[in-house]
């Protein structure tokens, strides 16, 4: 039986059903779509004692709000948001439970773009090739199957709850240090760079980074790529420009990819090649120079050389990056980049962490709240 | 030809993926590597590929880095790769692209007849192709249903096939204003290319015909009717015979 557990009562800037995606049919033209931050979500899930894979919700630059209209548990994961219930604050990156008549507000992100709300038993859609998540410009997936993001009045569903609830198998200990390990990644990465006041307070910690991060209101946010397929289009200048300087991500940033700014990076003969198929994370430079990451709903083939892929443990973290960001590109081989992402994996499934941290001076607890 | 210059080329794509190169011009030589390399991928049941995309020249394979490393991918994929070009002698995919349509050929991939309903309403750009290249309509449509046309790639949208084949003398530039929406099965002409609309978009090719075949379908399997690798061949039909196919659909 599903059952009726939220009603959308303000999506934000843009809200939408994400699941991990549908890999396997971009030869057929259909990029894989799925949660940006892929870990955020499995988290999140988890927290809501729900297999990593389940629908979640992806919620854009806050400002989120529902009414709950049954006893449930939800829990967010993602972007550093103020999550309310009935205006009482509740922990990020945490489990709670709502009552039916209660109203969950997420805000507007301190650090990050997006975050992930799952709820217990999982959010009822209709699979289209296999999986719920929204691709709006193919109009796929969703709340509706043709690719529809929610809007207000959306009813969210659980599918089966009894069956789904049973489901949960992940011991709380493991989820404690997934959840740890994720939020201190994108903590490092972002919490200064998205928060000036964050900079500040740092600044007056005596082991402090060096006086020139103080200096601008954000640092720059280095993610690790792996050189190819196309590296050898650009000529050495134009390589050396895209690994030893800033790019700022301009304002055209969304699901398909991310367009940055900066230092024109040199081809040899021009920027044009024979279509081909596009990796998860590539970094495409077309004619004017300036690279682009290509993200989950990017177009399956291009013509544009891609001197690099972001390394797979570092993809993720794209899905935070916000216009205005600075990034450094950091070469890796593929087999460091392999590297770094099991250690990262290992780390996160290790047992026997606490989650306490600190954000704007005040120390959140993250718990795995029972709902009985 | 040189046995060097058709070793294949393997090209990082981030930690988790892997190009095989097999050349660099768009040609039915490379194509028919290009298929049976993505073929012979798919048919290995590797538990750790999550995806095979071939186009033009290279084949995409991506791989779950939970399950194997990238040098150990590679090296399985170098493996079944060796085996790609020295069989090309068991092909003869390159003698039949370019329109002659020898019966060799049709044994290697699927052919797949698209019937087409040419001018009227459907091609309402056919006066325009017939002018721009001094054929007359018939003409138009005697030449563009002729060749059997090669399916390099899919990409774009779901389903939308890269056709090569085309008779350079229907040739004709894209619209200098797109239409804001082309019904789903519309085929047209820019350039020198022809292809099929799987689903309305926004676009600006010359329409000169409709097919009432569905060549995308999201809740299908496979979603979509063509896969690279196939050839595929308009024929003419009447408006009384679109109208009876559509709706048996």
């Amino acid at each position: 039986m599903m059952a009726n557990v939220l009603e959308v009562a303000s999506p934000g800037p843009l809200s939408m059903l994400q699941d991990l995606g549908r890999p396997g049919w971009m030869k057929y033209g259909v990029p894989p779509s799925g949660a940006l931050d892929q870990e955020a979500l499995a988290v999140a899930n988890l927290l809501a004692g729900n297999p990593e894979g389940a629908v979640g919700i992806e919620i854009t630059y806050g400002n989120f709000t529902a009414r709950a209209l049954d006893r449930t548990v939800l829990a967010c994961a993602g972007a550093w948001a103020p999550v309310n219930v009935d205006g009482m604050p509740v922990s990020p990156w945490a489990a709670f439970s709502v009552m039916p008549g209660q109203v969950v507000s997420i805000g507007v992100p301190t650090w990050g773009v997006r975050v992930y709300l799952a709820v217990r038993g999982g959010i009822a859609a209709p699979l289209v090739m296999g999986s719920a998540s929204t691709y709006v410009r193919g109009a796929l997936g969703g709340i509706d199957g043709r690719g529809r993001a929610l809007r207000t009045g959306d009813l969210i569903a659980t599918p089966d709850q009894s069956a789904s609830a049973r489901a949960s198998t992940s011991p709380v200990g493991d989820v404690t240090a997934r959840a740890v390990a994720a939020l201190a990644k994108r903590q490092a990465a972002f919490a200064i760079a998205h928060s000036p006041a964050l900079a500040r307070a740092s600044l007056s910690q005596p082991n402090s980074t060096s006086a020139s991060t103080s200096a601008s209101p954000g640092r720059s946010i280095a993610i690790r790529v792996v050189m190819g397929p196309q590296d050898d289009h650009f000529t050495d200048a134009g390589r050396q420009t895209f690994v030893e300087h800033e790019f700022t991500l301009t304002n055209k940033a969304d699901r398909m990819g991310l367009r940055f700014d900066g230092p024109a990076i040199q081809h040899v003969h021009g920027a044009d090649i024979i279509s081909d198929g596009m990796p998860p994370g590539a970094i495409q430079v077309p004619g004017d120079g300036v690279p682009i990451i290509m993200l989950a709903d990017r177009q399956t083939t291009g013509g544009y050389p891609k001197i690099a892929c972001v390394a797979r443990a570092d993809l993720d973290l794209a899905a935070h990056l916000r216009p205005g960001d600075r990034v450094r590109f950091i070469p890796l081989s593929a087999e460091d980049a392999h590297e770094a992402f099991k250690q990262e994996q290992a780390a996160s499934r290790a047992p026997g962490r606490a989650l306490r941290i600190r954000i704007d001076g005040v120390e959140h607890v993250v718990t795995l709240f029972e709902l009985q | 030809m040189n046995v060097h210059e058709d070793a294949p080329r393997f090209l990082w794509a981030g930690d988790s993926a892997v190009v095989t190169q097999f050349g660099n011009d768009i040609s039915p030589l490379l194509a028919s590597r290009v298929h049976r390399a993505a073929s012979a991928l798919e048919g290995a049941n590797l538990p750790w590929l999550v995806e095979v995309l071939p186009s033009y020249r290279s084949v995409l394979a991506e791989f779950d880095p939970r399950l194997i490393s990238p040098t150990a991918a590679c090296e399985v994929i170098q493996g079944i790769m060796k085996t790609i070009v020295t069989s090309d002698g068991h092909t003869s995919d390159e003698h039949t692209s370019d329109g002659l349509g020898g019966e060799s050929g049709r044994a290697e991939g699927d052919i797949v007849t698209i019937p087409v309903c040419y001018g009227g309403q459907f091609g309402t750009d056919l006066p325009d192709v017939a002018a721009h290249t001094g054929l007359t309509p018939d003409e138009v449509i005697a030449l563009h249903s002729e060749p059997l046309y090669l399916v390099y790639m899919i990409g774009f949208t779901l389903g939308f096939p890269y056709l090569g084949g085309m008779d350079p003398r229907i040739a004709t530039p894209r619209l200098a204003t797109p239409r804001t929406v082309v019904p789903a099965g519309s085929v047209g002409i820019a350039g020198n290319q022809t292809g099929v609309y799987p689903s309305a978009s926004p676009g600006g090719w010359r329409l000169i015909g409709r097919t009432p075949l569905r060549l995308a379908d999201p809740s299908a399997d496979p979603p979509c009717l063509l896969r690279a690798g196939n050839r595929i061949r308009f024929v003419p039909i009447d408006e009384p015979t679109y109208y009876s196919m559509e709706g048996n659909q």
